[in-house]
């Protein structure tokens, strides 16, 4: 068997600006993903330890529904099963963004609710005891401290979502690893245009990472 | 205590109560934690609470603003109604905007600098204008001898000074009673005289204050009464000289054995 093989540096090159086409889709669905989904956490995380059991567990439901199947289910569910439903097509960038905007959201709920439990009572108390309200002392005591606390777990959650979006070539949107598909295809030249979408995931990746740590290092997190 | 003060303290008892306590029943499960507390507080009087670990000093000043529900009687703070179960309505946060509470753990806002702990309650309950409350801020931060650490972040700063900003928060609602529990356990004994310090001037000023404490040497010094709780209730009470140097209950007697030892 011959195991000598090249890799084709030129060929890899010649693939980054047809497979840059798909970033601006990869940001798109992640950002936008999990822009909604942050929402979705926050709504659901407090239901979640709402006192009132009964808006209690229609969030407990939602979560582990979304974190207990694969996400690559839950895109093709609402891009091929939804439509059955709803009579008429999804269209597929759409599809991906409620994907990840639903999935994320359940995994963000749980960071909320741990963000938020893990302020201290005293905090709380001492709000009350000055005569904020409720939602006041929420707003203005316990939600600053808990986003600070919760934002090395959501840049966690950004990171697999943006690695989520690479399911999302099965629905035929054109972000990275579609594109490479699409190249490949045409130059057989699967060794080198994979490598330079791993590349491309890992820049964008390190990016937040960077862009996280920054925060950090300026004091915005944790305490 | 001297004979100015007595007098003073005889004066004030003449007043309608500011605080009423009547019956008040509280129960976390089957532990029956306050048992029949009837207990009035007049303007201007300084009450400090003493009693052994779970006797339920924390849990009764705890009720007076309604960090605690309790489960019968009723309670009154400068003419609001609190009733059980935390039924009480638009009072609660009323009572709450007039009485101050000063915790053990301090409880200051991590993430707000000295001077945005001081102004919040002011500016978002009272709805004053920023440059009243900044203003009001200084004058308490001086009062309580920390101006200089306005701008830096309460885990920046020591226990004491921590407590004293708790203080000056507290104070900044001009509250019409303030409650403290054990507010200086927490703290390093060298630390310990500040606050105390900043507390008697507040108790010279007039403040009428609920205190729970185990300094019997602030208490004798300050107290206008003093109030021995064992298991729920209020065994002994009366001025400091009787209850601390002459305590009539046995279990009052043993307690301060206890205690004086240390
Ligand atoms: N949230 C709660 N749930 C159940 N039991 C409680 C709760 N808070 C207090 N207790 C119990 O109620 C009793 C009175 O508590 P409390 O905190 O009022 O005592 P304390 O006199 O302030 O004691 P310490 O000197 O230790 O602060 C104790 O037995 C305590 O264990
Ligand atoms: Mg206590």
């Amino acid at each position: 068997m011959d195991v000598t093989f090249q890799f084709d540096w030129q060929a890899a090159i010649d693939s980054i600006p047809f497979l840059l086409e798909g970033i601006p889709w990869t940001l798109l669905i992640s950002f936008g993903g999990l822009a909604i989904g942050f929402v979705i956490g926050i709504v659901f995380g407090l239901l979640r330890i709402n006192p009132v059991r009964l808006l209690r567990w229609p969030a407990i439901a939602y979560i582990e529904i979304f974190r207990g199947t694969p996400v690559l289910v839950q895109v093709l569910f609402i891009f091929y099963g939804l439509p059955q439903i709803l009579g008429g097509p999804i269209n597929a960038l759409t599809a991906g963004i409620a994907a990840i905007a639903l999935n994320a959201g359940a995994y963000i709920s749980e960071i909320v609710r741990g963000g938020v439990q893990s302020i201290e009572k005293g905090q709380r108390e001492a709000g009350l005891s000055l005569g904020l309200s409720r939602p006041q002392a929420f707003r203005y005591i316990i939600w600053p401290q808990a986003l600070r606390r919760m934002i090395p777990a959501l840049g966690n959650q950004g990171i697999v979502s943006i690695k989520d979006t690479s399911l999302f070539s099965v629905i035929g949107v054109g972000e990275l690893v579609r594109q490479g598909q699409i190249y490949i295809a045409t130059t057989f030249t699967a060794l080198e245009v994979y490598f330079m979408v791993a590349m491309l995931y890992l820049v964008i990746t390190l990016s937040l990472s960077y862009a996280l740590r920054l925060l950090e290092s300026r004091g915005l997190v944790g305490q | 205590m001297n004979d100015e003060t007595r007098e003073a303290a005889q004066e004030t008892a003449q007043q309608p109560p500011i605080v009423r306590l009547a019956k008040v029943n509280k129960h976390f499960g089957n532990l029956h934690v306050l048992q029949d507390i009837d207990l009035e507080v007049v303007p201007g009087e300084v009450v400090v609470i003493v009693g052994a670990s779970g006797s339920g000093k924390s849990t009764l000043i705890r009720c007076v603003n309604g960090l605690e529900e309790f489960q019968s009687g009723n309670i009154e703070v400068d003419g609001n109604e609190l009733l059980p179960y935390g039924k009480s309505g638009k009072s609660l946060q009323t009572i709450r905007t007039e009485v101050g509470m000063v915790f053990q753990q301090f409880n200051l806002f991590p993430h707000l600098s000295v001077l945005d702990n001081v102004t919040l309650a002011p500016i978002k309950v009272r709805g004053w204008p920023r440059d009243k409350a900044l203003q009001t801020a200084h004058k308490l931060l001086e009062r309580v001898g920390i101006q200089d650490q306005a701008a830096k972040h309460p885990g920046q700063l020591s226990g004491g000074q921590q407590q004293r900003v708790a203080l000056a928060r507290a104070l900044a609602m001009e509250p019409r009673l303030m409650l403290f529990d054990e507010p200086t356990s927490a703290l390093d004994p060298e630390m310990i005289g500040e606050v105390l310090d900043a507390m008697r001037t507040l108790a010279n000023d007039g403040m009428t204050m609920m205190i729970v404490t185990h300094e019997m040497g602030f208490a004798r010094e300050v107290a206008d009464r003093v109030i021995y709780i064992h298991g729920g209730q209020i065994v002994e009470q009366g001025p400091p000289h009787e209850v601390l140097d002459n305590p009539q209950n046995e279990r009052t007697q043993s307690f301060l054995s206890r205690v004086l030892k240390h």
